[in-house]
């Protein structure tokens, strides 16, 4: 065994005993677990969304899209930015709103606001269907990180199973609370890594910024703007656009939203976390230099491990692997705790509402397995980069915005009935053309590129939207007509 | 509706409608391509804005919880 897995290892085995140890003696209610009792400051608020941001995607994906496609990964910027000043406006309602109703949930969310307990079931449903493809990343990126670091000794499909093992001994050990130690450094780790990758490699390398951009123009010139098809201007604008919208739509995000003690953080928030997108930057300097330095590269998913291993000891490789490692382990257990407990809570519960605790909290650890056991497959089987994968997600998430959005107005226009169908068919659209593998080209060829190289989240988006509007005026009339014989407001 | 939110729509325009015609390499800004410079710019602006929106809005005023 060499240096860097060894030190992976270790980290791994003290994340778990953290994780063991932050549990015992800690006996909390369902509110107290999932977020905290409501009593979140500003600044921890900051730094739980800031930190939930930011996963080993933003290490190998965006490198690797940056690699890859070059300026087309400029994108996850601009929606960083973008997505996080709608904070001020849109985050302040849902916390109230669920202060008031005691609400833990994300699907707990659309069931009283539309107060429907199967639109309830269905959030729940889509939120799992979206966390899929991100948690399908995490295995991949566990498989590519553990397969590089063991200098090939490990096969990427044994590194994925030791990766899922991992997550699943890490998840049951800990859950929820056990995370915050080991989040905090995780995200002290990532920051130091990113500026320190972002900043010593191009300046080892070519002496400046400016230098390693030049370097970059001699190689391959097309890297440094959008293409004019494909990842095109409307490609980017369209994939921005939607994924601005999905910014604060994940089912792990809810929890720490609802745990705020007050709105003010968020308003805060949407000054602070801008700036702090600005990492990125960083992180597309790792990969702007390995396309100068690893031209024989195929895959750059592996860009940031190799020109790691190619410049450093192994003991920093490994710690870069670590800190990959904590940036897995946080937000997986994230997502596969809030899915499970939307399942078990929003799904089960109202189909069984004898269930037990005990049965209750054993059926969310089965479903815990279950759902990595997919994600698991996803990542073995599929020859997608991780960008593809987190485009997918945000494509699917994207489709809960509009009914959430305007379900926060004084009086919403929309009903249960069009925000389920709208959200069922914007899913729907997304999962065949990611499944059969079509594109806009092909659906529409005698169309402009400019309309073929369109995210097929925004025309999902668009066909939700429209579906939305025109379920809930026709479904409306019938629905007052049943109200009519009820007392008026 | 205060009318200094609207300078919240003011990076979007810059950033989605912007793109077309920000898409190049040159001038290069800091070391940095024109495109990337261009993103990395209205970042720290989205951040100028929101503080600005924050200290005008009334909302932020005193320690009241909503």
């Amino acid at each position: 065994m060499n240096i860097s897995l060894l030190i992976i290892i270790v980290f791994l085995v003290l994340s778990i005993t953290l994780g063991l140890l932050a549990k015992r003696g800690k006996d909390m209610s369902m509110e107290q677990w999932a977020i905290g009792g409501r009593g979140f400051g500003g600044i921890f608020i900051f730094l739980l969304l800031a930190g939930e941001t930011y996963s080993v995607f933003t290490l190998l994906g965006t490198s690797g899209l940056a690699f890859n496609n070059g300026a087309a990964a400029f994108y996850l910027l601009a929606f960083t930015a973008l997505g996080t000043i709608t904070s001020y406006w849109i985050l302040p309602p849902i916390w109230k709103y669920a202060k008031e109703k005691n609400i833990v949930s994300q699907s707990q969310f659309f069931s009283v606001k539309y107060n429907s307990k199967g639109l309830g079931v269905f959030v729940a449903l889509i939120g799992v269907v979206a966390l899929i493809p991100y948690i399908t990343i995490l295995f991949k990126s566990m498989g590519i990180l553990v397969a590089t670091t063991s200098y090939g000794a490990i096969s990427p499909t044994v590194a994925i199973w030791i990766g899922m093992f991992a997550l699943l001994a890490y998840v049951m050990a800990s859950g929820i609370h056990g995370s915050a130690w080991t989040s905090v450094v995780k995200d002290i780790l990532i920051f130091f890594v990113i500026l320190f990758l972002g900043i010593y490699l191009p300046i080892h390398y070519h002496g400046s910024f400016h230098g390693l951009f030049q370097a970059v123009k001699e190689v391959k010139p097309e890297a440094l703007t959008l293409p004019s098809k494909g990842m095109s201007v409307s490609w980017f604008v369209s994939t921005v656009a939607i994924s601005a919208f999905a910014y604060f739509m994940w089912p792990h995000n809810a929890p720490t939203i609802y745990a705020s003690k007050s709105a003010k953080s968020f308003r805060l928030n949407a000054v602070l976390l801008p700036l702090y997108a600005i990492m990125v930057l960083f992180i597309y300097f790792v990969g702007f230099t390995a396309i100068v330095e690893l031209p024989g590269l195929k895959n750059g998913d592996f860009a940031l491990l190799e020109l790691s291993m190619k410049t450093f000891n192994p003991w920093f490789v490994g710690i870069i692997g670590a800190t990959g490692l904590l940036a897995t382990l946080v937000p997986g257990s994230m997502m596969l705790m809030s899915a499970a407990t939307m399942i078990t809570t929003n799904v089960i519960e109202p189909l069984k509402p004898t269930i037990s605790e005990k049965s209750k909290s054993l059926t969310a650890k089965g479903f815990v397995v279950l759902l990595s056991l997919v994600c698991a497959f996803f990542s073995m089987s599929g020859s997608e980069t991780l960008a593809t994968l987190y485009l997918t997600s945000f494509s699917l998430i994207t489709q809960m915005a509009p009914s959430l959005y305007l379900s926060l107005r004084k009086t919403n226009t929309v009903n249960k009935f069009g925000a389920g169908f709208g959200m069922f068919t914007g899913v729907a659209i997304v999962i065949y053309v990611t499944f059969s593998k079509t594109t806009m080209a092909q659906l529409f060829p005698s169309l402009p590129s400019v309309i073929q190289d369109l995210n097929i989240g925004i025309i999902a988006l668009f066909t939700n939207i429209i579906l939305m509007f025109v379920i809930s005026l026709a479904t409306r009339k019938s629905h007052s007509f049943q109200t009519n014989t009820a007392p008026t407001e | 509706m205060k009318p200094y939110y609207l300078l919240a729509v003011l990076p979007f325009i810059a950033i989605l409608g912007g793109a077309a015609f920000v898409n190049k390499v040159e001038p290069y800004v800091l070391g940095l391509p024109f495109f990337l410079f261009w993103i990395i710019l209205w970042s720290v602006l989205c951040s100028i804005i929101m503080f600005t929106i924050y200290q005008l809005d009334p909302l932020n005023k005193g320690s009241e919880e909503d």
